[in-house]
């Protein structure tokens, strides 16, 4: 058999790239996915954000506030659906297991799920950017924009570490529902639909268990609107998750590899 | 050797999968791991390709541990339990796999040698049955392997696309690649294997060629006590083996009403007459059965009326 002849060494670069590649085409045929990871966070911020105008707690503009709550509920869907329902399906119908089996670099499929969650965070944050500016009057220095985009980005690494536990727990039937019984009351009582100053003392105080308080507050940071508590806090709480979130999914890869099938 | 298990046993919890079993693959060889559902076929794949961890005992491929990537490199699979994702084209599924292996096929050369060229654009999902094997059949070889996996790779397919996909293996075969396949055809093991392994509840219960295999999944054991001796047994027709215990016989023969008619014919004082399964018959009995060759002549049938035939 002739095989085709490689002038250079291989590499696994090759195969981290078409796994982002092939990752992305999955996703983008796959309309139940990404037709509400960007289309649900762009109908609410222009539901509640654009149609209410008005002062938010902090002194900025309504629109503004929920630009960036709303960027955030987008980024924490798209990574927790994108890893969490995503790898319990595959993992549901064995093809984690053949992928296993092959020599693909151990870290390629996650980092592969890592890049297009992050791909379709910068298309929301985009997106509701757009909105507010056009029809919101949002507006803010350059140092400002880098900071809300950059802060909504990154923001999707902790939400991917805890969609890959949900995945490794979830049955593939269940990690829709699963996952949505999770995304939902967290957003709502992290203060991602209404701001969190205008939320019952009880939630409010209950609202630092849980990370997307954490990550709702960095980004309404970037904006100036944040409760005021130092950034390293709300940094250190999203690596506790990210930790939990990791470790948690490799228990669940540790006991999938002494399954009776699968 | 390219693969081992060595003395390997796998429970899962309460259940024993593999009890004590001792494998070694030659380089070169098709060697079938032919038995009945839930014999533990499945579990020796996965031990040798590292899916799985030895309750006890030691597995290696290629002298290696099975989950290194050195090992992995030098081999492809076939799993039947995995459902591939139906978004991606075939061709797309077959570049991602390539790109795994140092020194692969070309995309082309794996859809020509799983005969996928018509089918190459068409997403996963669109195609018919007989189709997706021959997908993850392509996606078994594309890194040219030297040591193939194929667990029940026909499981479902009709007699025709079961003939072309055996031509295939035999076409790797000749160029010297190993190959493991799991069924619970004997015809199958008998038309693709240099070498038969039965397994039946977790032990390996018969190891030889073809032949030998058939020869004796055909023989029962005859005891009685009689005057004859072992001699004059050993030369009637059809008896393959004559053992004296204490004051009987054990014979083993092939065709045991005939050997046993000639027995009381030749003795007239012979008593204590008994006929048993030569202890592979159990685990042949669901492979070789007019039940099992009907259902998966009746599967092919319906999946012809079906429209699954190409």
């Amino acid at each position: 058999m002739t095989t085709s002849t490689v002038g250079t060494a291989w590499t696994p670069a090759r195969a981290y790239a078409l796994e982002a590649k092939y990752e992305l085409f999955k996703l983008l045929r796959m309309p139940a996915y990404a037709v509400p990871a960007v289309a649900f966070p762009v109908m609410f911020y222009s539901l509640f954000g654009l149609m209410f105008g008005g002062r938010a707690p902090g002194g900025v503009s309504m629109p503004t506030y929920l630009l960036a709550t709303y960027g955030a509920f987008g980024v924490i869907g798209a990574a927790l659906f994108g890893f969490g329902v995503g790898l319990a399906v595959e993992r549901g119908q064995g093809w984690l297991v053949l992928k296993r089996a092959t020599p693909m670099p151990p870290l390629a499929l996650f980092t592969a799920k890592l890049f297009n969650a992050v791909v379709f965070a910068c298309v929301i944050v985009l997106s509701l950017s757009v909105l507010g500016v056009m029809f919101g009057n949002v507006s803010l220095s350059a140092g400002a924009w880098v900071q809300l985009a950059g802060t909504l980005i990154a923001g999707a690494i902790p939400f991917c570490a805890i969609g890959l536990a949900l995945g490794y727990f979830a049955g593939p039937n269940s990690a829709p529902a699963l996952v949505n019984l999770i995304y939902l009351p967290m957003a709502f009582l992290s203060g991602l639909w209404i701001p969190i100053e205008m939320l019952p003392p009880a939630i409010k105080n209950a609202a630092p268990f849980l990370p997307a308080y954490h990550f709702a507050q960095l980004a309404l940071g970037a904006v100036g609107a944040g409760l005021g508590a130092p950034a390293w806090t709300h940094v250190t709480a999203l690596a506790g998750f990210t930790i939990v979130g990791v470790a948690l999914a490799l228990s669940g890869y540790r006991r999938d590899e002494d399954r009776l099938f699968g | 050797m390219i693969a081992e298990l060595q003395r390997v046993t796998k429970r899962y919890g309460s259940v024993t999968a593999l009890n004590g079993v001792t494998l070694r693959l030659a380089p070169g060889q098709v060697t079938a791991l032919l038995g009945p559902n839930g014999a533990g076929k499945t579990t020796t794949v996965k031990l040798l390709l590292g899916l799985i961890r030895p309750t006890s005992g030691t597995v290696a491929l290629f002298g290696a541990d099975p989950r290194s990537l050195p090992a992995r490199r030098r081999t492809g699979v076939m799993l039947q339990i995995a459902k591939v994702p139906e978004t991606l084209t075939v061709r797309e599924h077959v570049h991602l796999f390539c790109s795994y292996y140092p020194a692969p096929l070309t995309v082309e050369q794996a859809l020509i040698a799983a005969d996928l060229r018509d089918v190459a654009d068409r997403r996963y999902g669109t195609l018919s049955g007989g189709q997706k094997q021959r997908v993850q059949f392509a996606l078994a070889i594309c890194g040219n392997p030297e040591l193939l996996f194929l667990d029940e790779p026909t499981v479902g397919m009709d007699v025709e696309s079961r003939r072309a996909f055996w031509q295939q293996v035999r076409a790797l075969a000749a160029r010297g690649r190993s190959i493991v396949l799991t069924t619970h055809y004997l015809e199958e093991a008998d038309a693709l294997a240099d070498r038969i392994v039965v397994i039946n509840a977790g032990t390996i219960v018969a190891d030889g060629s073809p032949a030998q295999i058939k020869a004796r999944a055909a023989s029962r054991r005859i005891r009685c006590v009689t005057t004859l001796s072992p001699e004059t047994v050993q030369h009637m027709p059809h008896v393959h083996g004559v053992r004296r215990d204490g004051a009987s016989l054990e014979i083993l023969a092939s065709d045991a009403e005939h050997v046993a008619r000639e027995l009381l014919m030749r003795d007239d004082g012979l008593s204590g007459l008994e006929i048993s399964g030569a202890g592979l018959e159990d685990a042949f009995l669901a492979l070789t059965s007019g039940k099992s060759a009907g259902a998966a002549t009746t599967q092919a049938e319906s999946a012809a009326a079906a429209g699954g035939v190409r």
